[in-house]
């Protein structure tokens, strides 16, 4: 780690070189081209010394280590001599007498590290008459990494890479001496301990101790694989991923974190061992029709028609749902789609359709899709799930301050004095961007959570407030009128940058803490002391999750967080900024592209005479100039027959929305409905026309992650069966409805979608690669991107930011006798959205394998539930039946539930009372009965 | 009462109320001219007290011998970031016996010592770090700690001062290596006892992070003489580069084995033969180790120089601890070292390589020439071992694990040799 500015001058291997204070050797010598051989010591790490391999001759009476040694002025380092080649090959040969005979990571990958350095030291097998075995077990617990305790030496980059890269602290020693192994927590093993599989051990560790188990195909160093430089499909932090493939099966055969500003080659569990849902054998592979004996339309499954499972599992039964349905053509699926969705069109008009598109899709899809949806159905109807996350934050930002995308990237964190991660199981959602903070927490930000579950990343927080659910406005009213009333605010930024200060603080003023402390449940001194801790940061950032936009008053929670932020003038300078954590891979991407149903592609808004313009000139048609409807709208707009038919690129909403009895009603009684998707979906199963779509590997394109930046999905793999890219197949539905649409490729797609979102003006395919770009990034060429916005002002009609002050409502649905809990909604770490993909990726799979509730142990124990029995859960919308779980996390009178589970959906729950400005469900609270199955 | 053994050519100075059941209280402490030096150091400037001790030329007892005073100068004046003291009380080392003496009979000697250390390098806490398993010591030093709270000789504003200090006594749960200082200091943090890699040094960054200094129990029950009778006054005993006095822990073949406290220009031989006795009736003394098992093995005919560090450095040694082991004829002595080998790869605690399977492999192939299976290669090998794995390692418990197998061959080789070549000991049975 560089310290200083001051230079220092030294000599190595007789060469002159100077280096910042504070350099070491080994990074002094790189320097120079010199390489020192290393085990222990990664750069990605705080070197700890403790291999000595690296030992180096600096004329004293000892060898020194480099890699942890620091330069000094005047040293004279030898990297090579007789006395240190020997030590070197003593310590190969020490370590290799009792290394086992096959390392797993030589037959996996070919690069043990510690079978190199015998190598390089001409030493063949063991040294003879030495210790033979270290006697250390194996152990196969872990369903994705395969440990080898006799194959470790060590060299603690494990420890390090759970600690302090992805900082889940599972990894120490035990033992003494010789008997020393690494351990998982308190000596368990590794499937049973806290380990949440991130897999940055096996990524870092040099030997055949620590390897990634295979999941497609074996991994094997004699099969040559091919590596293609990509990004994760799941979530929105947009990791880098290389993905090693072998091409003879057409399989992924592992995926490996590749270097880059927003992941630093971390991975969370999904991307590192979820990629083969790809591969699963439940892939449509062939167009198809609805048979006619399955009209009038409805339910399939016996899970989606709400009756009890025929078989165990968590995945559709396709003996229940494929009779319904005959392999057709494409000519005749595409004919069949384009007719239908145009008769309807010319017979009840383009505001009786709509299409749903994804945030799994890449810009260039969407794109297209709400330019079908626009230019070719002629209606603004096209939204996505983006309007079930975090329609509130972007409705409050760009009501605020003019745009809804992040002020910074969450690697900023570590430039944070001050950061609050609210309504965001981090941990869990965003685990890459979790590392970041919980990074910074370590090296001095105080974090603060403030949450109503204590979450993971509670655990690394200074500050944990645990909130009655709901109670958000009322805390962020009482904090900011502690800043107001100590006078923690920034005067200068407020008058400069700000409107509407006055009346914010008449509101707050309202709120003392006292007042505020009865509605949350956290005592008015923990308010008043977080209010000091954030009015006193010079840099403060804020990070959100949907626990702040899933609810009635999501807009009002988002508003207040941006308030706090203008009102400390934490905006656009380093270590500042406002973060809504973005779910999907493409959640920011999709909504860039225009899947809204107020906004064309960059926020250009439908209803503004000079936008509307802009894109009957660009498409060449009139458009409509009305606002379309939004997802919850749509599916209302279904049940009372205003929507006749749909077309749905990848989106499940039949488990996604809230309320599934509405919405299985509101599918069924559709006129027309057209899915596109890899699997089967429980959506699909109300479809006449089926068409099967290629997966996130078999195709390229470009996704925005949360931080705003641009990155190239490549394809990895060929598409199974007849599947056809997303794009051609909408280009294919357009020209046969009468708008001629074809394009070469995804990038020409892309150059079009550039020329008409400002903010993405200067992007192409070349200058993305190979670690995307930021937008906007007025020189590709040279530049990364603008990391932070707003240091100067807001895109607002005044240019100024704007205060929004907002009073306190309770949810919606209350708990009262009858339904005496809240019921909580969200995801797990292992499990994505809707399932479709994580349910097929089989290591995910085996860790959490069935749907789960999570309950207070104290109230199991009033309720005399033992953890693992089933109970049921009831609210005024639905029943559903599913194992419970104790978590001390939930505060008691909670219930969690995460949505992934078909079998068991918790949408059937949920309330779809909508937040009136962001139109979002409330999915965070609703008022729920416990009973034991 | 007595102390077992006590000699007239001793000069007890550290040891003078050993056995005297009276000096372990605080009252009777005090009427043995108990915290004088304290009250006398406070009247002093923290820099003041480090210039006698400095000027004293007091050194450490734990094992390496570094000047005291120095030490202390090493610690930040500033005030910025708290400093700390820890006092090693862990004593491990094989042979040695000497600290909790000190402490089971004159607890206040040291904590007065502790008190004067600590306002010197301005200290707000100090820890006395002491191994668990001497749970009669551990009683005595927390009544002890317990008085002198009570006395006002700790807590805040100490004797009028102005000067705060925090005394923490914190139990070791039995490893050797959580005596090396920074395995100490990772331990006291409550991690495992790994040292640490060295620079930064604890006077840099120590306990917690912060300005640490770590002295051993002696060294800081020396202090108050020191302070209280001045620089001069405590080099009329030793050399000029080893001043004062010396408790010898002496054990092994010996006739009245026990701790002597010497003048550090006494004879080794002297201490051995005429304050030990010599081996028992009838046998001849073989080796001497004269510091502690890390040290190198000295035959007999090299004993005759003063124990002073550099009077046993010249004569092929160390002083070590000042833990004696005499071995006898009737031992043997490849079973000696491969015992105390076998203690070191028992006590490594494992972060390096050349210690954690340099140690093995060294037990490994004693063990075979033990059992009558070694080949002539293995001396080299052992020594080849014995050269990689010292001088590269965190800390020098693997320097230390390979002293007594190299001494030992460069010394005793014809008992190595018979050994291999013969299948027979001279051990005299
Ligand atoms: C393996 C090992 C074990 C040690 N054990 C002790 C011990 O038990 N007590 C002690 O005072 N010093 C011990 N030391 C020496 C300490 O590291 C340190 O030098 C000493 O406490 C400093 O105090 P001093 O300067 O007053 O001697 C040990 C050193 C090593 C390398
Ligand atoms: S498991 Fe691998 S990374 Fe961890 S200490 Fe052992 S060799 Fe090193
Ligand atoms: S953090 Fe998100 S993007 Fe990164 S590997 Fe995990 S799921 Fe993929
Ligand atoms: S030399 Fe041995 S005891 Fe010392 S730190 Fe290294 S492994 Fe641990
Ligand atoms: S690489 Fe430097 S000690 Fe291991």
């Amino acid at each position: 780690m560089i310290t200083g500015t001051r230079t220092i001058s030294l000599e190595i291997d007789g060469r002159p070189v100077t280096v910042p204070e504070g350099t070491t050797l080994y990074d002094a010598a790189r320097q120079l081209d010199v390489e020192i051989p290393v085990l222990c010591h990664d750069p990605r790490m705080r070197p700890v010394g403790v291999c000595r391999m690296c030992v180096v001759d600096v004329g004293e009476r000892v060898l020194a280590a480099a890699c942890v040694r620091k330069a000094a002025d005047g040293m004279s380092v030898i990297t090579r001599s007789d006395k240190i080649e020997r030590c070197r090959k003593t310590l190969t040969e020490l370590l290799l007498s009792d290394y086992p005979e096959g390392s797993a990571r030589e037959q996996k990958s070919a690069d043990d590290l510690l079978l190199q350095l015998a190598r390089d030291y001409g030493i063949e097998g063991r040294a003879p008459s030495l210790p033979r075995g270290n006697g250390r077990p194996q152990d196969d617990s872990s369903p994705v990494i395969a440990v080898d305790h006799s194959a470790c030496i060590l060299c603690d980059r494990c420890i390090r890479g759970c600690d302090e890269i992805q900082h889940n602290d599972v990894i120490g020693r035990t033992g003494k001496g010789y008997g020393s192994r690494i351990s998982f927590d308190l000596d368990n093993p590794m499937g049973e301990s806290t380990c949440v599989a991130c897999g940055e051990c096996a990524a870092v560790c040099p030997t055949g101790a620590l390897t990634v188990k295979p999941i497609t195909v074996p991994i094997e160093a004699d099969r040559p694989l091919e590596t293609v430089d990509s990004v994760c499909p799941y979530c929105g932090v947009g990791c880098a991923i290389t993905y090693h493939v072998d091409r003879e099966k057409n399989a992924v055969a592992r995926a490996e974190g590749r270097d880059s500003p927003a992941s630093e080659s971390r991975l969370c569990v999904k991307g590192r061992f979820g990629f083969d849902y790809a591969k699963h054998p439940q892939r449509l592979t062939t167009p198809l029709i609805r048979r006619d004996d399955y009209y009038p339309k409805g339910p399939l499954s016996s899970d989606v028609k709400g009756e009890r499972r025929k078989k165990p599992g968590g995945l559709v039964d396709y003996d229940e749902v494929m009779p319904a349905f005959r392999e057709a053509t494409w000519e005749e699926a595409l004919d069949l789609a384009a007719s239908r969705l145009k008769a309807i069109r010319d017979e009840f008009g383009p505001s009786t359709l709509a299409g749903f598109g994804s945030a799994k899709c890449s810009n260039e899809e969407a794109y297209l899709f709400q330019k079908l949806v626009r230019a070719v159905f002629g209606t603004n109807n096209i939204d996505h799930c983006t309007r079930l996350c975090h329609a509130s934050s972007v409705a409050a930002l760009l009501e605020t301050i003019g745009s809804g995308a992040v002020t910074n990237v969450f690697s900023d964190v570590r430039n944070a004095d001050v950061a609050i991660v609210t309504g965001s199981n981090t941990t869990e959602n965003h685990p890459v961007a979790a590392t970041f903070i919980k990074d910074a927490a370590s090296k001095g930000t105080t974090l603060i959570v403030i949450d109503s579950r204590e979450t993971g990343i509670a655990r690394h927080a200074h500050h944990f407030l645990q909130i009655e659910p709901g109670s958000d406005v009322a805390l962020y009213n009482a904090m900011m009128h502690v800043m107001i009333e100590e006078d923690l605010i920034k005067h200068d930024y407020i008058a400069r940058y700000t409107e509407g200060f006055e009346e914010l603080k008449g509101l707050v003023a309202r709120y003392t803490p006292e007042v505020a402390a009865k509605i949350c449940g956290v005592s008015a001194d923990k308010i008043a002391e977080v209010a000091r801790i954030f009015g006193k940061a010079n840099a403060a950032i804020i990070y959100w999750g949907m626990g702040i936009s899933q609810h009635t008053h999501g807009t009002d929670n988002a508003r207040c967080l941006i308030s706090l932020a203008l009102l400390s003038g934490n905006i656009g300078r380093p270590g500042t900024g406002l973060h809504p954590l973005r779910g999907q891979n493409n959640v920011q991407g999709a909504s860039d592209a225009g899947l809204i149903p107020m906004v064309y592609p960059d926020y250009q808004n439908v209803a503004s005479e000079e936008a509307r313009q802009k894109f009957e000139e660009a498409w060449g048609v009139p458009l409509d100039p009305n606002p379309g409807l939004t997802v919850v709208e749509i599916i209302g707009g279904a049940l009372d027959g205003s929507i006749k038919g749909m077309y749905m690129m990848g989106e499940n909403p039949f488990l996604s929305d809230p309320n599934v009895n509405k919405v299985r009603k509101a599918l069924a009684s559709l006129e027309f409905l057209c899915v596109q998707d890899i699997f089967l979906t429980e959506t699909a199963e109300f479809a006449d026309v089926i068409l099967p779509a290629t997966s996130f590997f078999e195709k390229t394109g470009t996704y925005t992650n949360s931080d705003r930046r641009v990155q190239v999905g490549q394809v990895t793999l060929e598409a199974p069966g007849e599947a056809r890219l997303d794009w051609e197949i909408v280009c294919e539905i357009a020209t046969r409805m009468g708008y001629p649409m074809s394009y070469d490729s995804a990038s020409a797609i892309f150059e079009e979608f550039t020329s008409l979102a400002p903010s993405y003006s200067g992007l192409d395919y070349d200058n993305l690669k190979p670690t995307g770009k930021l937008w906007p990034c007025p020189d590709p060429e040279t530049s990364d991107g603008v990391q932070l916005l707003f240091g100067d002002g807001f895109p607002t009609s005044s240019g100024r930011g704007k205060f929004v002050p907002v009073d306190y409502q309770p949810a919606a649905e209350l708990p009262d006798d009858e339904y005496p809990f809240v019921l909580n909604t969200g995801r797990m770490l292992e499990h994505w959205h809707t399932g479709t993909m994580t349910r097929r990726a089989k290591a995910l799979h085996a860790i959490e394998p069935e749907a789960v509730c999570q309950m207070n142990p104290q109230d199991l124990q009033a309720m005399g539930l033992e953890p693992g029995t089933l109970v049921t859960l009831t609210t005024r919308r639905g029943t559903i039946t599913l194992k419970v779980r104790s978590a001390p996390s939930v505060a008691r009178g909670n219930v969690f539930m995460p949505f992934h589970f078909r079998e068991a959906s918790a949408n059937i729950l949920t309330n779809d009372v909508l937040d009136p400005h962001g139109k979002i469900p409330e999915y965070k609270f609703c008022a729920v009965k416990v009973e034991k199955a | 009462m007595a102390y077992p053994h006590a000699h007239p050519r001793e000069v007890r100075l550290l040891s003078k109320y050993f056995g005297d059941e009276d000096a372990i209280g605080i009252e009777g402490w005090a009427e043995r001219g108990g915290y004088v030096a304290l009250e006398k150091a406070l009247e002093m400037g923290p820099d003041e007290v480090t210039e006698v001790v400095k000027e004293s030329g007091l050194r450490g007892r734990g094992g390496a011998g570094f000047p005291a005073g120095l030490k202390w100068s090493f610690m930040p004046k500033d005030g910025k970031r708290p400093n700390y003291l820890a006092c090693n009380a862990d004593e491990s080392e094989p042979g040695t016996f000497k600290d909790r003496e000190i402490m089971r009979w004159t607890p206040h000697q040291m904590i007065e010592g502790i008190i004067i250390c600590s306002y010197a390098i301005r200290a707000q806490h100090a820890y006395i770090y002491i191994r668990g398993e001497m749970v009669d010591v551990v009683r005595v030093v927390n009544d002890a700690v317990v008085e002198a709270y009570r006395k006002g000789y700790l807590g805040e504003n100490i004797l009028g001062s102005g000067y705060d200090l925090e005394l923490t006594v914190h139990l070791g749960a039995g490893a050797y290596i959580a005596g090396e200082e920074t395995g100490l200091l990772s331990s006291l943090e409550g991690r495992r006892a790994e040292p640490k890699v060295k620079p930064p040094f604890p006077a840099q960054r120590g306990a917690f992070g912060m300005p640490t200094t770590v002295n051993n129990v002696e060294t800081l029950a020396a202090v108050p003489h020191i302070v209280e009778n001045g620089a001069d006054w405590y080099r009329q005993w030793g050399t000029e580069k080893s001043p004062g006095t010396k408790l010898f822990s002496c054990c092994g073949h010996l006739q009245r084995p026990g701790n002597y406290e010497v003048s550090l220009d006494f004879n080794l031989k002297e201490l051995v033969y005429d304050l030990c006795g010599g081996p028992p009736e009838g046998r001849q003394l073989r080796a001497v180790i004269p510091g502690g098992s890390s040290v190198p093995l000295m035959t007999v005919d090299e004993i005759d120089c003063d124990v002073s560090y550099e009077g046993i450095e010249a004569a092929g040694s160390l002083q070590g601890s000042g833990g004696l082991i005499a071995i006898d004829d009737s031992a043997c002595l490849l079973r000696s070292i491969r015992k105390m080998v076998d203690f070191y790869a028992h006590e490594s605690c494992g972060q390096c390589t050349n210690c954690r399977e340099g140690t093995v492999w060294l037990a490994n192939i004693l063990r075979r020439i033990e059992r009558g299976d070694g080949r002539e290669e293995d001396l080299p090998l052992l020594l080849d071992v014995g050269a990689n794995m010292a001088g590269r390692t965190i800390c020098p418990l693997s320097d230390s694990a390979a002293v007594p197998v190299v001494s030992g061959i460069q010394k005793f080789e014809e008992e190595f040799v018979a050994h291999i070549k013969d299948g027979t000991c001279t051990a005299v049975r």
